[in-house]
């Protein structure tokens, strides 16, 4: 079972909302000078259903990422989790891309690793929340696509997938070569250990420009986007919250109840 | 360009009728395509669905295209990609809705890839540019952090919206409209995947999309046994249980409980929110809710910037009073 997953490299989403700032000039977020990036959780979530796999049926995890200013102890946190390899886009031409030309980059790439079994995905990712790279990926390849799956488990030649519904769930089956986009319902990712640390410390990934993967450097990144952002603002909230005060919490909690009944919302 | 005109939308039909989503939808491209003076059409897809067409009329479309197959019935991306995207092709719409709900998240993006064009998910906006005529599609990024506004050059303009944003029409049974019936084009062989079983959660009470009064607990309440207090107070309220993401992955509650980017969006007319700090992740799924009440120890709590009423103090000593008062101003 050869798996490969997509991972990315985001603005720490676990960082206080006040700590976030967009550049206005450029449209960009601000990276905090004080927060460092992490791995997107939600790639996590991917790496930790790929080596559940992998511990279950054996063979090989590739990460793969696209990005920009890829901090080395970041993104070989796959390789200190348990996967064999690392392969970067990293190039001038990936960056700025939209969720098309990331797709088509990094189906390209899969193409020229040429062996696998399954594609591994995050549901989204923590900064722009998208979800579309996964399906985007399948389209490509022309291979089916499973999002939102909490449980994934292999039989044969197929796999077979819990999907996320909004009434409960559904089981799926399909067959190999697939991508699935997972969720965080698929169970907490396992920390590196002091073995995967040491490991991923020797290991150096392995670097892609657009001529490596054979695609033309205006087809992906911001030239190959098929949209466009206009415009990226922070919302603004007046906190016009009416604090319910009394000598004490008990007092508070009635004070708080005959409010609601004044206003008519019990 | 002007090959393109139009709107159409995706409705989608659940339990033989019309989903709660599909007439939001109907009601968001019904205020677009006065706007550019375009007709409303819209696809439903599915097995015997054709007795839902006058429904989509009264709902707001002015043409509805009707897609039977019984291998339409349910959900599949393979089938409603190959489907839709002949018809679109055919149809050439100049905007393309979908809704953002379970299904709407695999669709949306699989249709735009397969046509060559983008898509924006999970849009909480749009409207036309006065000026370019274009689609502005506005959606939260960064966990709620920020806001995107997206175009694209490419048609169909592609959005998903999301659920609860848009209020729907009011039924109008007068209206008149166009029925068309299209042909699906499937084979058995064009459908990948398969099926195996369909398992709905289990759930007591109301629903937690459906429900008027959401009471809902973060890492704060601290085990599953507490949150039997926000139970309590939801049944009383006619109300639903809802989280944050902390409680559903400590198994304090079902995770159909998470609200969030990546749980349930709802928006009730009343969201008490107890022990739970605001991340903006959470507020993305309850910021549609009309009241909001606040009970966290944490004067500097995010909640508290979107809350109407609130009290700054430890949950424990509020809620058991607040409930018994709740109780005697019901009796």
């Amino acid at each position: 079972m050869n798996i490969i997953v997509c991972v990315k490299q985001v603005v720490d989403p676990e960082a206080p909302p006040s700590s976030f700032k967009i550049n206005a000039e450029s449209n960009k977020a601000v990276l905090p000078a004080d927060i460092p990036p992490v791995l997107d959780p939600y790639s996590e979530y991917a790496l930790e259903a790929a080596l559940k796999l992998k511990d279950a049926c054996g063979g090989s995890v590739t990460a793969i990422s696209l990005g920009e200013n890829l901090l080395r102890e970041v993104i070989k946190k796959p390789l200190s989790m348990g996967a064999d390899e690392l392969i970067l886009l990293e190039d001038e031409a990936f960056t700025d891309g939209d969720s098309f030309s990331t797709a088509y980059a990094l189906s390209m790439a899969i193409k020229k690793i040429g062996s696998y079994d399954l594609i591994l995905c995050g549901r989204q990712s923590a900064d722009w929340d998208a979800g579309q790279v996964g399906s985007g990926i399948a389209s490509m390849l022309d291979i089916p696509a499973i999002t939102l799956a909490r449980k994934i488990e292999i039989s044969d030649n197929a796999v077979k997938v819990e999907r996320l519904t909004d009434e409960g769930y559904e089981v799926i089956e399909t067959p190999l070569p697939a991508v699935i986009s997972v969720s965080n319902e698929i169970g907490e990712p396992r920390y590196p250990t002091v073995r995967g640390i040491m490991a991923a410390k020797r290991k150096e990934p392995t670097v892609w420009n657009p001529v490596d993967i054979g695609v033309e450097p205006s087809c992906v990144g911001a030239a190959g986007s098929r949209s466009r952002l206009v415009k990226l603002f922070q919302p603004v909230h007046d906190g016009k919250c009416e604090f319910i005060e009394a000598d004490s919490p008990e007092e508070a909690a009635v004070s708080l109840a005959d409010r609601l009944k004044q206003e008519k919302l019990i | 360009m002007s090959d393109y005109k139009d709107i159409v939308i995706v409705a989608e039909v659940k339990n033989g009728s019309l989903s709660a989503a599909a007439h939001e939808l109907l009601s968001c491209g019904r205020g677009l395509a006065d706007d550019l003076q375009e007709e409303l059409c819209a696809i439903i897809a599915g097995k015997d669905i054709t007795g839902l067409a006058q429904d989509v009329i009264a709902a707001g479309a002015d043409k509805v295209y009707v897609m039977e197959s019984p291998l339409l019935e349910h959900y599949q991306t393979d089938a409603y990609v190959k489907a839709l995207s002949q018809a679109i092709e055919e149809i050439k719409p100049n905007i393309l809705l979908i809704s953002q709900t379970a299904e709407g998240r695999g669709l949306a993006p699989a249709l735009a890839f397969k046509m060559g064009t983008a898509v924006t998910t999970d849009c909480v906006e749009l409207a036309i540019d006065p000026d370019s005529r274009k689609l502005l599609q506005t959606r939260p990024v960064y966990g709620s952090n920020a806001m995107a506004v997206f175009t694209t050059d490419c048609h169909p303009q592609i959005a998903a919206v999301r659920p609860k944003v848009y209020s729907p029409l009011e039924a109008d049974d007068s209206r008149q409209g166009e029925v068309i019936n299209i042909e699906a084009g499937l084979q058995e062989c064009d459908i990948r995947t398969k099926i195996i079983e369909q398992v709905p959660q289990a759930r007591e009470g109301v629903r937690l999309e459906d429900a008027e009064t959401v009471v809902a607990g973060g890492r704060g309440i601290g085990s599953a046994e507490d949150f039997k207090q926000l139970e309590e107070l939801a049944a009383l309220l006619n109300g639903a249980v809802g989280a944050t993401r902390p409680p559903c992955d400590n198994g304090w509650v079902a995770d159909s409980a998470q609200i969030g980017l990546t749980g349930k969006i709802i928006a009730p007319e009343i969201y008490l929110a107890v022990a739970l700090s605001g991340s903006s992740q959470h507020i993305s799924g309850c910021s549609g809710a009309k009241n909001i009440i606040a009970i966290n120890k944490d004067a500097e709590a995010n909640i508290f910037n979107f809350a109407r009423f609130g009290i700054i103090g430890d949950w424990k000593k509020i809620i058991p009073p607040f409930n018994a008062r709740i109780k005697e101003l019901l009796d």
